[in-house]
């Protein structure tokens, strides 16, 4: 499903990020990316949504490698996967329900076929009472929810996160970790980096654990490993 | 040109992006309300210069068309050799309008212009001092001088009256005239395009977060493009609104003044009706033109997220 192939990136400033990256993640499992800040955990989520390129090896995606992703095709390969931030990333003009429908626009699926989608997810997440607020409006962890119901209201393959909880509170953090199970239950892959301690060991999944740019440790039902 | 993914967009989508283009107009309140101010002031400055410029130019046009040649022919000349004559001026390419006046006409016009003083002249009847004459106009009044030479050299000519040195002069303040009235409008029209894509990349500098959250959804750029395009659109015609209103109102009370108690008598208005409309659209045209050149050169920039 996701595979890096000795992955390195160096930055233009000539700070190498990550070095020697061999990892192979199948289809529907749920990984756990940790490591100290700076580590790398992010430049190996941007990795994955071709927000960046690497400078060496190949990343795999079903078998495409997106580094090689034409720049004008990158709108469709980021259709394919649902991305989700720590700072929720929403557009603040727009409601609860445009924010989630510009995912649909964007695909140009039919007025009534959004209106359906968007109030699937929006029970999903349980937001449908809000459906006309603007995030400004709203609580963080409910700004967060919106943006994951946006990552999966196309159906995606893979839902990446980038420190998804890490804005919230423990409460709400595992409301969020929740939603996360439910698309993950689906057959959606789920990979996220995160610094909670308490998730981490608590929901026990594959754990991928990054240090200076180098992939330390990779075990099933891992634990966090640092402290908190 | 540019990296779209679908190359026909569906119907839907297009009322999509004049949905949001019109939308975003109301979300981002005070900076619309910068951008069409901007629109505005440029466009009223823009709009009083080409009512005084066209119609100075209209002035000038009327002025050049009244000059005429007159050819005086020598005392004496027969008929025949009159007829000669105006067949060689009728066979000058550029003249475009010939007619003969006899002296007896000449003088009553004369008298004529002269009101009751020209009673006086009823005595000379008789006697008549004046020749006959043809009257010449040329295709392009700039040729005047020229066709005035060539006449001259002509038999039974006695001589030609264009009032060459008032006309030289005109010709060149004319010609003057136009060229840099021609370049003030350039100028004043290129300052508001930079100043209004300023205000306007101000506007959307604001937004430049938001079109990389666009582009982490998977929207192409053409989609992220059609609303902002839209958008320039609309804060360009409603720039526009004010100053045609201040044109056509401007130059009504104007016309409307000037018509009934002309303050010089050769100074003639061009017609309200079609002029104010014409110079509406192109207010119009400008407001349009720079509203969507200025968003979309704005937006263009931050597409390379």
């Amino acid at each position: 499903m996701i595979e890096m192939k000795g992955v390195q990136k160096t930055y233009r400033n000539g700070v190498t990020a990550l070095q020697g990256i061999d990892i192979n993640i199948e289809q529907g499992e749920f990984v756990y990316v940790v490591g100290p800040s700076g580590a790398g955990k992010s430049t190996f989520i941007k990795l994955m949504y071709r927000e960046e390129k690497p400078t060496q090896g190949s990343v795999l995606i079903n078998g495409h490698d997106i580094s090689e992703v034409k720049e004008k095709l990158i709108p469709q390969l980021r259709r394919g996967i649902g991305v989700v931030f720590q700072d929720f990333k929403l557009l603040p003009s727009l409601t609860v329900y445009e924010n989630i429908a510009f995912a649909l626009e964007v695909i140009e699926d039919s007025p009534k076929k959004i209106r359906r989608k968007v109030m699937d997810v929006l029970d999903l997440v349980q937001l449908k009472n809000k459906a006309r607020f603007k995030p400004d409006e709203l609580s963080g962890g409910e700004q967060q929810r919106v943006s994951i119901a946006r990552a999966i209201v196309n159906n995606p393959k893979v839902m990446i996160a980038d420190e998804p909880t890490g804005n919230l509170d423990p409460e709400t953090s595992w409301q969020i970790m929740k939603i996360f199970e439910e698309v993950n239950a689906r057959g959606t892959t789920v990979v996220m980096a995160t610094h909670s301690k308490d998730i981490v060991n608590t929901l026990k999944k594959r754990v991928i654990a990054i240090e200076y740019g180098r992939v330390v440790r990779d075990e099933q039902r891992g634990d966090y490993g640092y402290e908190a | 040109m540019n990296s779209e993914v679908t190359t026909v967009m569906k119907l839907r989508t297009i009322k999509r992006h004049l949905r949001e283009g019109s939308k975003n107009i109301l979300r981002n309140g005070w900076m619309t309300f910068a951008s069409v101010g901007s629109v505005t002031t440029t466009l009223i400055l823009v709009g009083v210069f080409l009512v005084l410029m066209l119609n100075l130019n209209q002035i000038a046009e009327n002025v050049e068309e009244d000059v005429q040649i007159k050819v005086l022919i020598e005392m004496g000349t027969e008929q025949k050799e009159i007829d000669q004559l105006e067949n060689k001026i009728k066979s000058i390419q550029d003249v475009s309008f010939l007619q003969f006046s006899s002296k007896e006409n000449e003088l009553e016009r004369l008298m004529a212009s002269m009101g009751d003083d020209g009673e006086m002249w009823k005595m000379v009847n008789q006697d008549n001092p004046l020749n006959d004459v043809f009257v010449v106009k040329t295709e392009d009044p700039l040729d005047t001088m020229d066709v005035a030479s060539r006449i001259k050299s002509f038999d039974y000519v006695d001589s030609v009256d264009y009032g060459d040195e008032v006309i030289q002069k005109l010709f060149t303040f004319n010609e003057y005239s136009r060229y840099v009235g021609l370049a003030l409008i350039a100028a004043l029209v290129l300052t508001a395009a930079f100043l209004i894509s300023n205000t306007i990349k101000i506007t959307i500098m604001a937004r430049r977060k938001e079109i990389g959250i666009m582009k982490l959804v998977g929207a192409t750029n053409g989609f992220i493009r059609w609303p902002f395009f839209i958008e320039g659109l609309l804060m360009g015609i409603l720039g526009a609104i004010l100053p045609i209103i201040i044109v056509v109102t401007g130059y009504y009370y104007l016309y409307e003044n000037m018509k009934d108690r002309p303050l010089i008598p050769f100074i003639e208005l061009l017609p309200f009706n079609p002029f104010v409309w014409q110079v509406s659209l192109i207010l119009l045209g400008i407001g349009a033109f720079i509203g969507i050149w200025g968003s979309v050169m704005s937006v263009r920039k931050f597409l390379k997220v």
